[in-house]
């Protein structure tokens, strides 16, 4: 046996483990939901094929605004962490003393267990006592109490604002480990020129931030896509449906109604979205760094 | 410390700005935090009592000893995450050591391709593979049980504890493990004598990462596939205990607390290793 296949067979055998486990507990469900989609699966003893059903009742219901409010709730909250955290990132790399001290208490969000800084918002957010609340009434901004999760538009954007809560502390250490990686020689070599700060935050950090600020929105955006916690916490996709995103639909159907098969089909629509998405972000990478060759 | 470079002067209004956005931007951060610690020092009367005040007048920490009595299983709970994280920890590792190992070191067919695989996991994690999952589940006989919140865990932890281990590893020179080979070891030979050695501080990385992730994210497959409350982790275990009519805030936040504690502790004792370990994989070096 040559060197060369010993070490391919001795790679695999490496690699066994986690390709069967993650076979098993991933691949495996993932071609599950498809099948049941098709079906009429539930708490009953049989299940038949239904074809196109489940996805034919999906498109008559009130399905298109869950999408629609999908798809907005996932912008805003994408975008407001990536500006969030590039601002956080600049602050942050600036050299003046307490700035290791300024990064750590960054983290807290991210490192807690996330229901658990969900209930701290709940409580921010509750009407009567809560601290937003309390505060504006105190400035006078506010005539009465404002129960921020028992109205729609307000419990829309309180969950948005929960969910960039929890994810922009790893958005500011992303962005700022990208923007420590920029070779200082450029700024120097602007500096010289005479460059003032912002001039050069303009022409030299912004533009090779690109790259990270793209992968990060990509990260961020399945994640985001996916938030259920948050959600389901504060309003379990209430009031009046006005926070149902279609990972809290599918919850409701399948795990809610026991509808597996209607579940499903909802479910592969997300896996459809996910994977554009997918799609999009290495087909712009590409390109991206085939201009860099260029 | 020496003189900062010339280019990192600041001019007074300079400095000023910057403290200032710091200070915005922490206040954002960590008002939930200070909000929620104040609510837990602070009388039931005092929380629900209007207009809204900040400070805890006569505020005490008699929510940190009634809470026991109110939440009976708190300590459980507590130990139920970490029992679940060191689980899910120790086998993510088993796991990953060995992928991580083959993805840095040896040009096989379709290994771009298994790399990515791995990282498209990424994208099913959360509510979408549910349902087959519980099935799952149900057929291993393991739902109720500790296994029904570890198994699924583990998968969705694999992907980013392989990309970190395998850029740590990448680092690590190839002649290492040449001048093994020449010796006369044998491949698993030098992953467990030269490599394993080496790599000790990036797996303490992944280590630390992955029970982060896995103590904290505890909440959904924990919500639906064990309804027992023995097992429960503290997020399950307060979630039913918030999700009552009259929810006794201040007991609550204290309990929060006392269960974030460990998380914090583990921050500020490992601080040096989270913030590289977190950005190696990252940046392209």
């Amino acid at each position: 046996m040559s060197v060369q296949r010993s070490t391919v067979i001795f790679a695999w055998i490496l690699l066994l483990p986690a390709v069967l486990y993650v076979t098993v507990i991933v691949a495996y469900p993932l071609v599950d939901t498809f099948i049941l989609s098709f079906t009429d699966a539930s708490l009953k003893k049989t299940t038949n094929w239904v074809g196109w059903t489940n996805y034919d009742k999906i498109f008559n219901e009130t399905f298109a605004e869950v999408i629609f409010r999908t798809f907005i709730w996932t912008f805003f909250s994408v975008s407001i962490k990536m500006i969030i955290g590039v601002f956080g990132a600049t602050m942050l790399n600036a050299a003046v003393p307490g700035r290791a001290l300024f990064r750590l208490l960054t983290m807290p969000p991210w490192i807690v267990p996330m229901a658990i800084g969900i209930f701290m918002w709940g409580w921010m957010y509750n009407g009567q006592f809560g601290m937003i609340s309390g505060v504006l009434q105190n400035m006078g901004l506010s005539n009465g109490p404002i129960a921020f999760l028992a109205r729609g538009e307000t419990a829309f954007w309180a969950t948005i604002i929960t969910d960039v809560w929890i994810g922009v502390p790893l958005v500011t250490l992303y962005m700022l480990a990208a923007m420590q990686a920029i070779p200082q020689d450029l700024y120097e070599a602007a500096w010289t020129d005479g460059a003032g700060r912002f001039y050069r935050f303009r022409r030299i950090t912004l533009p090779l931030l690109v790259p990270s600020l793209i992968t990060m929105s990509m990260l961020s955006l399945i994640a985001t896509f996916n938030s259920f916690d948050i959600i389901w916490i504060l309003t379990q996709g209430g009031p009046n449906g006005e926070t149902t995103t279609m990972i809290i639909d599918t919850y409701r159907t399948a795990i809610g109604s026991k509808k597996y098969g209607e579940g499903a089909a909802r479910a592969v629509l997300i896996c459809i979205f996910l994977s554009i998405f997918c799609f999009a972000y290495f087909r712009v990478t590409s390109r991206l760094s085939q201009g860099e060759q260029k | 410390m020496s003189q900062p470079a010339l280019i990192n002067r600041y001019r007074w209004y300079e400095l000023v700005g910057i403290y200032a956005g710091i200070f915005v931007f922490l206040t954002f951060i960590l008002a939930p935090f200070v909000e929620g610690f104040l609510v837990s020092l602070k009388p039931l009367g005092l929380l629900f009592s209007s207009p809204y005040r900040f400070w805890p007048e006569n505020g005490s920490f008699a929510a940190y000893f009634t809470m026991w009595e109110s939440v009976p299983g708190f300590a459980r709970y507590i130990f139920n995450s970490f029992f679940i994280s060191t689980i899910v920890t120790a086998i993510v590792l088993v796991l990953v050591i060995p992928a991580a190992y083959a993805f840095a070191r040896f040009n096989f067919r379709g290994a771009g391709v298994l790399l990515g695989a791995f990282l498209a996991v990424n994208m099913f994690s959360g509510a979408v593979l549910l349902i087959p999952l519980f099935r799952l589940m149900r057929t291993f006989g393991v739902l109720n049980t500790y296994l029904a919140m570890i198994v699924p865990g583990v998968a969705f932890l694999i992907p980013s504890a392989i990309w970190l281990l395998r850029t740590y590893m990448m680092r690590i020179p190839r002649e290492l493990d040449e001048a093994a080979f020449v010796d006369g070891a044998s491949h698993f030979y030098t992953l467990r004598r030269v490599i394993l050695p080496i790599a000790m501080p990036g797996i303490t990385v992944v280590a630390i990462t992955t029970f982060i992730g896995a103590y904290a994210q505890q909440f959904i497959y924990a919500l639906t596939f064990n309804s027992k409350s023995e097992y429960m982790p503290l997020p399950v275990g307060l979630f039913a205990y918030f999700g009552r009519q009259e929810v006794v805030w201040n007991e609550l936040m204290a309990a929060s607390f006392v269960g974030i504690a460990p998380a914090v502790v583990v921050i500020f004792l490992l601080q040096r290793y989270l913030v590289s370990g977190l950005t190696a994989g990252a940046v392209k070096q």
